[in-house]
């Protein structure tokens, strides 16, 4: 549904603005977290039907008229995935952080300026 | 003052590109297509309740053993990254205040209650909503709440390790099952069907979502055990 | 009426990432970030989806936010005394 669809794009576009202004390196991947729960929201609207209800074929909904009454069920079996792989890559990105601060005792990341030629 | 500038073009210049999606997308009024398929022929092909369950485990089976795998990823990255360096002088540990009696009391009462409710989460994932994700989080975050009322609780990395590596093996090994006894790869046909709407039904789905409920909650228990120090 | 619901959820969402994205204390930015993932969680169930809820609500509002927490405290300067 629209509705849905401009408020997950606004929440993106809050997060992306985050992940390129903010300077502390946690906020930059608290930014990226917040685009990416955005992003799956988005997702999930695009698949309501007004009206249907979850898709779970029990005795309440039936088997033989289901398709008439469900809404679009692979959107979701794909953002599923999508939420644990951004939890896993989120512990992996905060834990670089710690290694990072361990080595140099600042988290901003205008300090962190080794590649730069 | 530029530099916020440019970031503020980028940003507008993705919600603008996502916007064309907002003006120019009619919501749809049926399932079309593969939707379609899957909700028409999934109950006497599959046997399981839960759609979603469904296809995440078997029409879609490949892209769960690939998160599976990046999830392993993950949690080995973060215990190789934060793993305790052994020559570094531990100056006193730290004292911490222990919890209250009603804190200690509540959580031996409901930390087992929370780990059971995970399991029947993830035993229940083809009948109801659930499943293993699920359930391995709920587990997970039981976890959690023994990690923050007991400071000195530490998990068996040995039992952990070979529970995570059993379940991760036999994940694979029942797929291959299915390639041997039945049409493909994760295909869950090579137990019987069932009577629709029983715990023991739909096949081998119940047993690949166990062996992924398992996985998942050791896997991110282990997440937190390293973050916790 | 579930118009109305889901506008207010989408305001309350939007405005808790406004939140998380600028306040200056890490500690009330991470707890920002978990009522990011707690209204997408009910939004998921008023639009018929309750798997991914229950996903987003134990894994989002409840691990994610513990991680970012354990992150900050081992990331904080070390000023205070132990006994």
């Amino acid at each position: 549904m629209k509705l849905m669809i401009g408020f997950a794009i606004l929440t993106m576009g809050v997060g992306i603005w985050g992940l390129l202004t903010r300077r502390n390196l946690i906020k930059i991947v608290l930014s990226l977290s917040i685009a990416e729960t955005g992003l799956q929201v988005l997702m999930v609207s695009i698949g309501y039907i007004k009206g249907r209800t979850a898709p779970i074929l029990d005795s309440a909904v039936g088997i033989t008229d289901a398709v008439h009454k469900v809404v679009d069920p692979v959107p979701q079996a794909l953002v599923l995935t999508a939420i644990v792989i951004g939890v896993a890559v989120d512990a992996l990105m905060l834990s670089y952080v710690i290694r990072l601060f361990a080595k140099k005792k600042s988290l901003d990341i205008s300090d962190y300026r080794d590649m730069k030629w | 003052m530029i530099k916020r500038a440019i970031a503020l073009i980028v940003a507008l210049l993705m919600v603008w590109i996502m916007f064309d999606m907002l003006v120019n997308w009619n919501a749809p009024n049926d399932l079309s297509g593969v939707a379609r398929e899957y909700v028409e022929k999934e109950p006497t092909q599959l046997g399981a309740v839960n759609v979603v369950t469904a296809i995440v485990v078997t029409y879609r089976g490949f892209d769960t053993l690939g998160e599976v795998t990046v999830l392993f990823l993950a949690a080995t990255g973060v215990a190789v990254l934060l793993s305790r360096r052994k020559k570094e002088p531990k100056q006193g540990k730290k004292k911490y205040r222990p919890a209250s009696e009603f804190l200690k009391t509540g959580t031996h009462l409901l930390s087992p209650f929370i780990v059971m409710f995970g399991a029947y989460i993830f035993l229940n994932g083809h009948l109801s909503p659930g499943g293993g994700f699920q359930g391995g989080a709920v587990i997970a975050s039981g976890v959690l709440f023994l990690f923050l009322v007991f400071p000195d609780f530490k998990l068996n990395h040995l039992a952990l390790n070979w529970l995570e590596s059993t379940a991760g093996a036999s994940y694979v090994l029942v797929g291959i099952l299915g390639l041997l006894l039945a049409a493909g790869f994760l295909d869950n046909r090579f137990l019987p069907l069932g009577h629709y709407g029983t715990l023991l039904s739909a096949g081998a789905i119940p047993v690949i979502y166990t062996l992924i409920g398992l996985k998942v909650g050791t896997e991110l228990s282990g997440i937190l055990e390293n973050l916790k120090d | 009426m579930t118009e109305i619901l889901l506008i207010l959820l989408g305001i309350g969402m939007v405005g808790a990432a406004i939140m998380a994205v600028h306040l200056k204390n890490l500690v009330a930015a991470a707890v920002a970030g978990g009522i990011v993932s707690l209204f997408a969680s009910v939004i998921y169930v008023v639009l018929a989806a309750p798997d991914v809820a229950m996903t987003e609500a134990a894994i989002g509002a409840g691990l994610s936010m513990a991680i970012f927490l354990y992150a900050i405290k081992k990331t904080r300067e070390k000023e205070v005394e132990h006994d």
